[in-house]
């Protein structure tokens, strides 16, 4: 017993240590992918721009200028300089609302991917590492929801539960989570019966021991690129269920749902359409170039090269 | 070979009954009566309610209705439409070929573009051409094609006027339908300019669609042909003096194949889904805006039947991107 | 292959041989698809404009634009003094439409005029149910089946309807579109071959326009029915182009693609107005747009604060935002085109302050409320959403906190309905025969639970409205429903927001189209200039 707790601590010193050092290693392949690096700071500046939304938007996103309906973007004839993207059929700013939608679709990311992420991993474990007929009944599951288009499957999903932001991205969680799900179980498959697991097996470890500190560590890299992917997948899916009206509703300022309210505007008024969809366009370009750095940089292959 | 073939063939036996538990689970889940859509703005009586819930089965135990669905569906009844009366499977037979011609050609111009791209990419790694591609690539994989396709429609429709703004062939040409396929069935009828009518109206949809899966097979087949082309068999190859083109073409490409072709069969979910947005958009008459119709409407029947033919495709499309995976790679079969 | 190789050529044949250089052709955008082409189960103008207009007539017609009634099948009609029997005497030599599916053998009699009604009624008709899940929406919604007792064939051209008690507006209810009449020999041959779905599939009628084809969700085709009583249309080709998304079908029309188009989304209309090529006919609608209260729901139970909650939203605001200027701030249930409009009536003025007043006198504090808002653009309410989010903002000044609630139409209008519905409903109505009953009838106090969404029965209104259908006098009719508007204006049950205006953009080589302010589209005298 003793032995053991002193080579815990010893083996913790080092491995701090050593997690240091993976750290400063994992930046240096990351930072070689100038892409990644703009990624990694347009994102920042926009998980800034959601958390301090309230300070930096020039209006209030729900306020109403009667006077001041479908004006132009600053820069254009007719348009005023306090509304520098125009305004929409209401009279918002859509400056305001976009800064203040970065909250919504940055918030949508983050629920669904912990969501997703959290659930397809103990399905996954639990499949992969029981085997027989859990395994059989999880990946069918799985496969069911995987031969549904998945924008589809989520338009079913909300029209059960009702439109609205919360059940967007539950139905949206649903859809993106047997990736994850798949993914640890080919991990753990992968890793099962490596000898290091059978150490501890035999050294008397109980099964959720095993799971969780010995085998789930050594899966994290692929997760991580898929949990990218699906943070910039979620957001498009949301965005795209606004669209069609099952997402958010307004007056929430949320990008996609913003694209619904102004597809009648196209010819009339077309920056209403424009900059929302910009606005998703470079949340999403960001987070994907986040992504692809990570998968560079945390693939072993490419170190090669 | 065949003993591959049974496998997956059993392992897709349940999955198909899941599907259709699903959707017919999930139709039964949506909130709406639907013998209430039925009635529309002026409702109905009482005694009419009670009349139309017992011929349509609705008052029976839901497993009586389930085995009575798979009943109908396996002597091929995919049921009526609520809303237009008329049989599931005419309706999706009907507009299903408009999908599918979008959908192929989007496919096709996905392939013809990207897969040409990616190699030039890899063969040229780091190159202005790698940078600039894959760039592409990626603005085209992160785009809201929703957006994509309103911001193309306001460009081409009408800015330029050069492309019509929806439908699938000019008003002026009627013929009977004899594949389905507008570009097809144009050639056939001899019509003059009708050929060009039928391509001028499908050239904005197909590259909507056409924009995610060309920057996936792009991004795959460039980093496919990268891991191949730095294999020792490639340096061998070159060493010998074997021309680059056909160290590439031939040996390397070869061998990229088979993550190339998984990736293609997999855009066919993608298709499917991108196809309800872009279908929306471009009033483009397939399934995908067949289903979201079906969906706002309360149509419970075509919701259903729907759901479960596009996945049986989307699963039989998986089906034989596996075996052909199987075929390319002597080794999976072994497994 | 080969059969289709030649069937296909034999079209190129008969195309050139049949000279459709020369063919008049129109183009409709039209913004849905028919569920079907029988003209009585459905209730979708869209079904009516594709069907009852073009394919089939009717005993008597609606004049052009107009709400009064001509005759149509009928030459003649005598009315019993009782007001219990109506005898119509049929035009001789109506033809019925002669196609490659259906070929008749006689002209139109009475036969077919009560086999059009009856296939509505008797449930032991095996029409009755041929579509499985038939509503027969407008039939039952009517009150047919309580209204006829019997309809008499008195002899080959003549038509007796025998009614259980006086109705004032039955002649215009034989004008709607579920009255058309349709082919009993067409109904026999099919119900021989066992094909009752093709009734609905390939339509025959004695309308102006003939039936040719149909692709799903995308084109239906007509052409002129050369044995039409009325003359053959001078359209040879009437197409109709789906295109369900409103700027869509403004870009067609620009393009050229259609001639003429429906419902244009009220962004759309200045560009429309200002295109050199096109005209916009415009019209006042008959519809009303509102927003009831429950007035069985604490506090809107008060008349003060119903009161109060209408004087604090800017109206004016609302036409603007939402209508684009397409409508007119409403003051009544009825429009101002209907007769017995009260013109005399005061709209509740926009005055926030007097509203906070009154809120507080009334003892509400910090209340808070639902506006419902309907997910679907009608044409006396653009966009439901919009207009809450307008009230919403306009509460918020007078300390009303306001939280808007949505749902899929089928659902909306069955939540709706409930007695304890929580908060405030936007609606409206869009009339369906140019009487005010058929707009006042909302709300009575039978209605609540079914299209009385504001759960109000109010003993005076009431007994206006049932003095009102028991007369056929007009100046007392108009008489009883002004005091019935005074009544309603004084209890406030809704909020008024508007009646709007109806649009209809086309090319200006279409001639002789003249809009119907009960919303139908009607090709029968169009023209197309060179």
């Amino acid at each position: 017993m003793t032995d053991q707790s002193a080579g815990e601590s010893a083996s913790g010193a080092l491995a701090a240590g050593t997690r240091r050092r993976a750290l400063a290693e994992f930046w240096h392949y990351y930072s070689a992918n100038t892409g990644a690096v703009i990624g990694l700071f347009v994102f920042a500046a926009l998980v800034l721009m959601a958390i301090f939304a309230p300070l930096i938007s020039p209006h209030l996103p729900q306020e109403q200028f009667r006077d001041s309906l479908l004006t132009p973007p600053a820069w254009q004839e007719g348009g005023k300089p306090m509304f520098l993207l125009g305004t929409d059929a209401v009279g918002r700013d859509i400056l305001s609302r976009l800064i203040h939608g970065a909250r919504y679709s940055l918030f949508i990311g983050l629920v669904v991917v912990v969501f997703a992420l959290v659930s397809g991993i103990v399905l996954g474990i639990l499949a992969g590492y029981f085997g027989g007929w859990v395994d059989a009944l999880i990946m069918r599951v799985m496969d069911i929801i995987l031969s549904f288009p998945s924008l589809l499957l989520a338009l079913v999903l909300v029209a059960i539960l009702g439109p609205g932001l919360f059940n967007a991205m539950l139905a949206i969680a649903i859809v993106l989570q047997p990736h994850f799900a798949r993914l640890t179980r080919a991990a753990v498959m992968a890793e099962k019966n490596r000898e290091y697991v059978t150490a501890s097996r035999i050294a008397g470890a109980s099964h959720l021991r095993l799971m969780l500190r010995t085998i789930l560590p050594n899966c994290v890299a692929p997760l991580i690129v898929q949990a990218t992917l699906s943070f910039s997948n979620a957001i498009l899916e949301a965005a795209a269920l606004g669209f069609l009206g099952m997402g958010a509703q307004p007056p929430i300022p949320e990008w996609g749902t913003m694209l619904a309210t102004a597809r009648e505007f196209i010819l009339r008024a077309p920056w209403v359409v424009t900059f929302p969809g910009l606005a998703i366009l470079i949340t999403v370009l960001a987070i994907n170039l986040v992504g692809d750095g990570l998968r560079d940089a945390l693939d072993p292959k490419m170190k090669r090269s | 070979m065949l003993r591959y073939l049974l496998h997956k063939l059993a392992l897709i036996i349940p999955t198909v009954f899941g599907i259709s538990l699903a959707a017919f689970a999930f139709v039964r889940l949506l909130p709406g009566d639907p013998i209430l859509a039925l009635a529309g703005e002026r409702g109905v009586s009482p005694e009419r309610y009670n009349e139309l819930i017992h011929q349509f089965g609705y008052d029976r135990p839901y497993v009586v209705q389930y085995l009575e669905y798979l009943r109908q569906v396996l002597t091929g009844d995919f049921g009526i439409s609520i809303a237009t009366k008329r049989p599931v499977l005419g309706e999706f037979q009907a507009l299903f070929p408009a999908t599918l011609e979008l959908a192929t050609v989007a496919l096709i111009i996905a392939v013809l573009i990207g897969i040409p791209a990616g190699i030039f990419a890899a063969v040229k790694r780091g190159s202005w051409f790698d940078q600039a591609t894959m760039g592409v690539a990626l603005t085209g994989y992160s785009m809201p094609i929703f957006w994509w396709g309103l911001l193309l429609i306001i460009f081409f429709s009408g800015y330029l006027g050069w492309t019509p703004v929806s439908g699938r062939i000019g008003l002026q040409y009627f013929f009977r339908p004899t594949t389905g396929f507008m570009l097809i069935d144009s050639l056939i009828s001899g019509r003059p300019g009708a050929f060009r009518s039928a391509v001028s109206h499908l050239i904005l949809p197909s590259i909507v669609l056409a924009t995610i899966p060309l920057a996936v097979i792009a991004r795959q087949t460039r980093s496919a042909m990268l891991e191949v082309l730095s294999e020792d068999y490639v340096r061998t190859a070159r060493a010998k003096g074997l021309s680059p083109r056909r160290v590439v073409g031939l040996h390397a490409f070869r061998n990229a194949l088979i993550p190339i072709v998984t990736t293609i069969g997999l855009q066919v979910g993608t298709l499917m889904a991108g196809a309800i947005l872009t279908e929306t958009i471009f009033s483009w008459p397939g399934i995908g805006k067949w289903m979201i119709d079906a969906i706002g409407k309360r149509d419970y029947v075509v919701v259903q039947s729907g759901l479960l033919i596009i996945a049986l495709i989307v699963m039989a499309v998986n089906l034989i991107v596996d075996v052909l995976y199987a075929v390319i790679n002597p080794r999976i079969r072994v497994q | 292959m080969r059969t289709r190789l030649t069937f296909a050529a034999a079209l190129l044949a008969a195309t050139v041989i049949g000279g459709t250089a020369q063919a008049k052709q129109l183009v409709y955008c039209s913004e849905a698809s028919p569920a079907g082409f029988d003209p009585s189960p459905w209730s979708g103008g869209n079904d009516f404009d594709a069907s009852s207009r073009t394919i089939y007539s009717r005993l008597v017609e609606f004049e052009h634009g107009k709400t009064s009634i001509m005759p149509g099948l009928a030459e003649s009609w005598t009315v019993s003094a009782d007001g219990l029997e109506y005898t119509f005497k049929l035009r001789p030599g109506v033809k019925f439409q002669t196609t490659d599916y259906f070929k008749p053998t006689r002209d139109l009699n009475a036969d077919d005029v009560i086999f059009s009604f009856e296939r509505q009624w008797k449930k032991d008709s095996p029409w009755y149910e041929y579509l499985p899940g038939t509503g027969w929406e407008y039939f039952t919604g009517m009150g047919f089946p309580e209204l006829l007792k019997e309809i008499v064939k008195v002899d080959d051209l003549t038509v007796k309807f025998v009614l259980n008690k006086p109705e004032v507006a039955f002649l215009p209810d034989l004008g709607m579109d579920f009255s058309s009449i349709v082919s009993k020999e067409y109904a026999d041959q099919l119900q021989k071959a066992g094909t009752l779905q093709q009734f609905t599939q390939k339509p025959v009628g004695t309308g102006p326009y003939q039936f040719v084809d149909y692709q799903v969700d995308a084109v239906i085709r007509y052409q002129a029915w050369d044995g039409y009583f009325g003359g053959r249309q001078k359209i040879d080709d009437l197409i109709f182009a789906i295109t369900t998304d409103p700027a869509v079908r403004a870009q067609k029309l620009k393009a050229g693609e259609c001639d003429i188009m429906s419902y244009p989304a009220p962004a759309d209309i200045a560009g429309l107005q200002a295109d050199a090529n096109l005209k916009v006919d415009e019209q006042e609608g008959l519809n009303i747009g509102y927003m009831a209260y429950n007035t069985t729901q604490p506090p809107f139970d008060k008349v003060e604060v119903r009161k109060a909650l209408n004087m604090a939203v800017n109206k004016q605001a609302i036409i603007d935002a939402v209508y684009q200027g397409a409508g007119q701030v409403a003051v009544n249930p009825i429009p101002p085109t209907m007769w017995s409009y009260n013109k005399d009536i005061k709209d509740d003025p926009y005055d926030p302050d007097a509203a906070k007043k009154m809120l507080e006198e009334a003892g509400v504090k910090d209340l808070s409320m639902k506006i419902w808002a309907m997910p679907v653009s009608r044409p006396y309410n653009p966009n439901a959403r919009r207009v809450a989010e307008l009230i919403q903002a306009d509460y918020a000044k007078v300390g009303v906190k306001a939280e808007i609630v949505s749902y899929e139409w089928t659902e909306y209008r069955e939540r709706g309905k409930a007695k304890d519905r929580d908060g405030a409903f936007q609606l409206g109505w869009t009339g369906d025969n140019g009487d005010p009953d058929n707009f006042l009838f909302l709300l009575g106090c039978s209605a609540i639970g079914q299209s009385n969404y504001a759960i109000w029965c109010n003993k005076e209104f009431e007994d206006l409205l049932q003095k009102g259908k028991a007369t056929t006098d007009v100046a007392e009719r108009t008489k009883i429903y002004e005091e019935a508007q005074v009544v309603f204006k004084r209890e406030a049950p809704w909020l008024t927001i508007a009646h709007s205006k109806v649009f209809m953009p086309m090319n200006k080589k279409v001639q002789g189209f003249v809009m119907d302010p009960l919303g139908i589209h009607r090709f029968d005298g169009v023209d197309v200039a060179e």
